[in-house]
């Protein structure tokens, strides 16, 4: 009981705080814009450890962010064999190959105003369908290790790449395009000092959009087939044999693997566009 | 015209690559079966032929390589081969008479289609409901905002299998509202972002002269910051019932659920039969199309009314 109360009052007092941080003046500062979500998330974990415990329930059910974070200490190597098989070996090859495609693929189609226009309205679409389910099929067609992870990675964020690119190479208008022309610039030199830099924030929220789906494709492949390792593996056994703590120990490396994936794509998005106004601030 | 034109080409020569590599995906699973058959093979043994190149298969029994464009358990199947089963699992059980029966695609549809849409209506509140509340107010601006964001790059898949295990252990009987959670939960952030710049889209100056009026704060939302947001919503709308349908479908795969088209390709996946997961892949392909046209026509019908429309 005195868990829940514990929790309860952690919580009033956190909100009160933020509220009175957000309101402060120094509410603009770049401390408090980080300290107020973050409090905010520790507050949600001790919530969570509060009813937890409060109410008793079995950790076979929902175990308790401590219990997490124990077996999360105790089985460092089986995390780090899962994460090394699922996201480098799967999620990042079928991210470099898929987007590197997508990218020629881009590049390619752009030279043809005809392609440009029948390709845009199908990729839009099929950016739109849930193309993980095409996992088993392509489980069945490369086998069960890495590799099948990859394509299924491959397929699945090579759309909305392509859509964004083909789109951001469009983005520099005909007067840029004449400055270039009365330069005499070639072609090359067009597409490299001209049209791909305006199309870097449209290719950038390609990237962004498939960091998730990366990830998401790497491990849904793995519940259709994977050798004895691998996030998606390890989170379906899991459920089945009641190791409940170990699976949410896997999702919370999974979570961190999708931020940082996200975060790292987002910052090179900072340095390569920062003259966008978008990321002038 | 042009446009449409452009993209017929296209569709066109996606159909004429997918006939093109239906023949080398096939080659190996065509000749195991000729070769069962008691025709002339080379290589004749199936071990010996693993160590040989497609395409030196396909030089060498070009005689079987049509075999391939009608197998029954297909690596790859032909469009045509698609078609058919979608029509056999779709119109055909109409025609029976048994549109619901167990081994219809209709049926299975169905059931997706109400998990997307409890997802979607779910997804949407929530969006709706938390933009209202971060322009509102600063402090769940600040709190609420990165966690939004964060959450969506948790891939859900991993949290799938939890969701659907407490639901259970809470006593919620079957696998639809677990679904609609997870589809909800990748629903609700595109409705969320275009709501929060929707409702703030309203010029400064018309936001005065509403002051000048004297209006309360509730008349502001409802007469200038909801109205100036329906474009923003739909937009958003359209790719959150995508997501929602997308959502649907991940809850339905990694689950053991037994019906749905998630759960369609789950058991053709088991069961060995290529066919049964192309048409269900299909289905949702098609249900996708028809939900976000119906949007897109929703939408040009409110804007127009609004007098908003283009």
């Amino acid at each position: 009981m005195s868990w829940l109360i514990f929790a309860l009052i952690f919580w009033a007092g956190a909100w009160a705080l933020n509220v009175w941080l957000a309101r402060s003046i120094y509410h603009d500062s770049r401390g408090i814009r980080v300290f107020v979500p973050v409090l905010f998330g520790v507050t949600l974990l001790i919530l969570w450890e509060g009813l937890v415990r409060g109410f008793n329930v079995s950790p076979v059910i929902l175990p308790p962010p401590s219990m997490v974070a124990q077996t999360f200490a105790n089985s460092t190597d089986i995390l780090w064999q899962d994460f090394k098989q699922t996201v480098f070996k799967g999620a990042l090859t079928g991210f470099a190959i898929g987007s590197s495609a997508a990218f020629l693929t881009a590049i390619l189609i752009d030279r043809s105003l005809f392609l440009t226009r029948g390709l845009l309205p199908i990729g839009n679409f099929v950016a739109a369908l849930p193309i993980v389910g095409i996992a088993p099929i392509l489980v069945s067609w490369f086998g069960f290790d890495w590799q099948s992870k990859a394509a299924v990675v491959v397929v699945m964020v090579f759309f909305p790449i392509l859509v964004n690119t083909v789109q951001g190479l469009r983005e520099a208008d005909a007067m840029q395009r004449d400055l270039m022309r009365t330069y005499a610039a070639s072609y090359m030199q067009t597409l490299i000092k001209l049209r791909l830099p305006a199309a870097m924030p449209f290719i950038f929220n390609g990237l962004k959009i498939a960091t998730t789906l990366a990830l998401i494709g790497a491990i849904v492949a793995e519940y259709f087939g994977s050798p004895t390792r691998g996030m998606g593996f390890r989170i379906s056994t899991g459920v089945g044999s009641l190791s409940i703590d170990l699976v949410w120990a896997e999702i919370a490396v999974a979570a961190m693997a999708g931020t940082l994936f996200y975060a790292l794509v987002a910052m090179l998005e900072k340095a390569v566009t920062f003259w966008h106004p978008s990321q002038r601030g | 015209m042009k446009q449409f034109f452009a993209v017929l080409t296209v569709l066109l020569a996606i159909v004429v690559l997918w006939y093109v590599a239906v023949g080398p995906m096939n080659i190996r699973t065509s000749l195991d079966q000729a070769e069962r058959a008691g025709e002339a093979v080379t290589p004749e043994a199936s071990r010996d032929r693993q160590q040989v190149s497609v395409w030196i298969l396909m030089a060498q029994n070009s005689g079987h390589i049509i075999r391939g464009y009608d197998l029954d358990r297909p690596r790859l199947p032909t469009p045509v081969q698609v078609g058919e089963e979608l029509w056999k699992t779709t119109g055909e059980m109409v025609i029976k008479g048994r549109p619901m029966s167990k081994r219809s695609l209709i049926y299975h549809g169905w059931i997706t289609l109400q998990s997307t849409l409890w997802g979607f209506v779910l997804g949407t509140a929530v969006g709706i409901l938390g933009a209202v509340a971060i322009v509102y107010s600063r402090v769940v601006d600040m709190s609420l905002m990165p966690w939004a964001i964060i959450s969506q790059t948790v891939p859900i898949v991993a949290l799938a299998p939890m969701i659907i295990v407490l639901s259970s252990q809470l006593g919620i009987e079957g696998r639809g509202v677990p679904k609609a959670i997870i589809s909800a939960y990748l629903c609700y952030f595109p409705v969320l972002v275009g709501m929060v710049k929707g409702l703030r889209s309203p010029a400064v100056s018309q936001l005065d002269l509403l002051k000048t009026y004297n209006a309360t704060g509730l008349q502001a939302f409802l007469k200038l910051r909801l109205p100036s947001s329906v474009p923003y919503l739909f937009t958003s709308l359209k790719v959150g019932i995508a997501a929602a349908l997308v959502g649907t479908i991940v809850g339905e795969l990694p689950t053991g659920a037994i019906s749905g088209l998630g759960a369609r390709i789950l058991i053709g996946d088991q069961f060995g039969t290529p066919l049964a997961i192309w048409a269900a892949l299909f289905a949702a392909a098609i249900l996708a199309g028809v939900l976000v046209t119906l949007l897109d026509i929703v939408q040009r019908l409110t804007l127009k009314r609004m007098g908003m429309g283009t």
